[in-house]
Parts: structure tokens; sequence; C-alpha cells
């Protein structure tokens, strides 16, 4: 959580599950301000993933996430962190 | 930035995923999966009961989306996606059903159960994946394999005339067409919550890469390098002809909605029907759309 505290400058962060990434560079190719790059550490199945090279560049925008095949990356906003760790999105939305 | 498998802050596509069965088995640089972010974000906004939502997919590597979400949902044989999810709206209209299918899935084996849906405006929403090859079986030619690639069974490359499917989507009824690339992800999604408020037959194509088979035969790069080809390539053009909308190898792709109208359903054609002619001996048969 460290790494979180040092990137708080920016207005965004990612969040990664650097196991299930697949290495496709989608989020690194994709993303608007470019400040993701490839790690040069593999993870377990052998795939380079994803590094937030330029925390300040981050703008939280999760396109990233959208971006994503595997699920495997998302974004945040700084502002939004405190309630979506308090008060994680419901289950099922609206009238369910 | 934090790597561990229990994140404090979840993914929001993790709620509507079976999040045991993650890792899923699509290859690095595949696009299904980037769908599959698209349509759960849709789902997410689309203020649907989700408990009256259903995903019905045939076989493929498309077919394995109904596995992967956690919805009702299920995963049917070779190309009867269609009739199945069909039979599941007649027999509980309350359900909003969707049908998420492969090109090869959906045209081939599927196609006539395609045509038929749409000419009946049957209240389906159909996502199509398509790839422009059988990804699941190993790269045999897709009736929407354009001219010029070389597939497994076309080893000296593809002469078949390849279908338009978003012209003939819409020659056969269906009240919303709409074509994104897997690029165009907030386009997409837009597209399939757009396509979850209509009534009716919905057809949504994504063109996505399969790096492993159609990609890799033809020397196109990886998944990012076909990304970077529809970024370069795509022309936005709504409400565009669909007749004129046909693709060529690695050439332009009209994206956008096509077509946006309102007919009656099926059912509301049966109810109308029996109405007139049984008066008021007929009861209304039809329920909510899965809005309740
Ligand atoms: C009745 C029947 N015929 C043939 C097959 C073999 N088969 C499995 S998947 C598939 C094609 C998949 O292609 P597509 O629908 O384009 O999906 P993709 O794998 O590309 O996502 C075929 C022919 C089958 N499973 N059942
Ligand atoms: S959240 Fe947005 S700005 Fe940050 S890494 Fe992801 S795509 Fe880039
Ligand atoms: S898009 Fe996902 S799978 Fe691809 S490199 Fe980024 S984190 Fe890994
Ligand atoms: S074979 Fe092709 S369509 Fe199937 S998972 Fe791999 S890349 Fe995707």
């Amino acid at each position: 959580m460290s790494e979180i505290e040092s990137v708080r400058k920016g207005k965004g962060t990612i969040f990664l599950r650097k196991e299930v990434c697949k290495g496709c560079s989608f989020c690194i190719d994709f993303c608007p301000t470019h400040c993701l790059e490839f790690s040069i550490e593999f993870n377990q199945k052998g795939y380079h993933f994803p590094l937030l090279a330029r925390p300040l560049d981050c703008t939280g925008c999760d396109l990233c996430g959208l971006y994503c095949p595997d699920f495997a990356i998302f974004g945040v906003k700084i502002k939004d962190l405190e309630k979506r760790r308090t008060s994680p999105e419901p289950l099922i939305p609206a009238k369910g | 930035m934090s790597d561990d498998l229990a994140l404090d802050i979840q993914n929001p596509v993790m709620q509507l995923l079976r999040q045991d069965r993650i890792p899923h088995i699509w290859c690095p640089g595949c696009g299904i999966g980037t769908t599959v972010n698209c349509f759960v974000r849709a789902m997410l906004e689309s203020g649907l009961n989700l408990d009256n939502v259903a995903v019905v997919s045939g076989i493929g590597c498309t077919g394995r989306v109904a596995g992967y979400i956690n919805l009702d949902s299920f995963h049917t044989t070779h190309g009867r996606a269609i009739p199945f999810a069909t039979g599941m709206k007649l027999a509980n209209p309350n359900l909003k059903v969707i049908v998420y299918s492969g090109d090869g899935d959906l045209s081939a084996i599927g196609g006539n159960h395609f045509i038929h849906a749409a000419r009946r405006n049957m209240d389906l929403m159909v996502v199509c994946v398509t790839n422009f090859t059988y990804g699941m079986t190993g790269g045999q030619v897709a009736p929407t394999t354009p001219l010029g690639p070389t597939q497994t069974t076309m080893p000296y490359g593809n002469f078949e005339n390849p279908f338009n499917l978003p012209f003939l989507a819409d020659a056969c009824g269906a009240v919303y067409v709409a074509r994104w690339t897997v690029f165009h992800v907030r386009q997409l999604a837009k597209a399939m919550k757009e396509g979850l408020s209509k009534r009716g037959f919905v057809f949504i194509e994504a063109i996505s890469p399969c790096p492993t088979l159609y990609s890799r035969r033809n020397r196109l790069g990886d998944g990012a390098d076909q990304l970077k080809y529809y970024k370069e390539r795509s022309i936005v053009k709504n409400g565009a002809d669909t007749k004129d909308v046909g693709l060529t190898f690695q050439g332009d792709i009209t994206v956008g909605k096509f077509v946006d109208r309102e007919r009656p359903t099926w059912l509301d054609s049966m109810n109308g029907h029996f109405s007139t002619h049984f008066k008021e001996k007929y009861k209304i048969y039809g329920g909510s759309h899965g809005e309740d």
C-alpha cells in the first residue's frame, strides 16, 4: 500500500492483479496519458505486466480497465479511493 | 499500486463475473475479454433488474462468455443460442435475454435462426464477436472471413464472398444495428447499454482480434497490432446505409450506429393479431422486458 501513498499527488492510480495479466499491452498502448510501461520482471506465467511508470500522469480514467481482456488492471480516481474502499459498489445495483 | 489477489478495492467488472473461473481460457491479446468489460459496464449502468437477465451462448471461444458471467447463463449447443434464447423469452417474457455469440456460431450453423429471429423481431439482444475465423476449432474459414486471408481450410487465401452482418440484420428487420471494434470500448459499452433498453431484435457487432489464429496465419502481429489497425482504419458513420458497410481484408472499417427504429416485436404482433381476431376472449400474453 505504500506505493499508493507515493502516487497521491497524481489524480489517479491503478490496481493490478499481476498474476492474471497476459502481457497483451492493450493497457499500455491505449492509456490516454501513456503512464504505463512493461515491467522487467515476469509474473508466474512468464508474462511481463504493466507498471505505473509515471504516476503523476495517471488520471484514474479506468480506460485500462475497459481495455484489459483479462480483468487484471483497473484505474481509480484518488478522490474516490476512500469511498471505494469503505463502501464497495453494491453487488446488484438499482432495483435488484 | 497493489498486486495481490485480495485487493481492497474491487474491479467493477468482478461483480458480474464468476471469479473462481478467472483467469479465463482466452489467449493473450484476444479481444473477447474486452467486449465482456464493455458488456458488464453496460449491464451495471442499464438499471435492469439483473435477476431478470439471462445470457445465452453457443459454442466457440466467444461461447465461453456465458460461463464467465455471474448471472443466469446458458452455454447451449453450437449455433443454437438464438432458438434457446427465443424459447426462454417466450416462456417468460419478463426476462431480458442476451445472446453472446461468435461470428461463425451465429452466421454459419446458426445463420438460419439469426435471420428468422430478426425477421420476427424477437425481443433479444445479440452481441456478435466478429474475429473473421473459427477460433475454438483452429482457424477455419468463417462466413465473415473477408476475401484474401489464409485460413486452415483456405490455405491459398479465402475466395468466398463474406457476409456483411449489419446489412443482413438490417434487411431482415432488426430494430437496432451497430458495429464497433474492440478499440472503441466506450462506444461499444454505450451501444450495448442502448441495446439493452430497446425492445425487439438488437444486433451489435464487435470486431475483435484473434491473434492466435487469424492474425498469426496472416502475419498481422498480435492483438494490440490489430487494435492499432482498427484505430487507424475505422470510419465512424452513424446512420450509414448498411449495404455499404461490408469489410475487406485489413481495409477501412465503417463503425457506428446504423439502424435505430421501432417495429412491433413478435409478441406484440401475436397479441395484436389475436386480440383483433378473438376480441375479449383473448388474454394478452407478455411481460415487462426485464424492468421489474
Ligand atoms: C454441431 C457442431 N458443429 C461443429 C462444432 C465445432 N465447433 C465448435 S466451435 C466452432 C466455431 C467457432 O467459431 P466462432 O463461432 O466464430 O467463435 P470463436 O471461437 O471464433 O469465438 C465449431 C465449428 C460443434 N461444437 N458443434
Ligand atoms: S486509469 Fe487511465 S490514465 Fe491511469 S493508467 Fe489507466 S488508462 Fe492510464
Ligand atoms: S491489458 Fe491487462 S492483460 Fe494486457 S498487459 Fe494490461 S494488465 Fe496485462
Ligand atoms: S483462439 Fe482466437 S478467438 Fe479463441 S481465445 Fe484464442 S485469440 Fe481468442
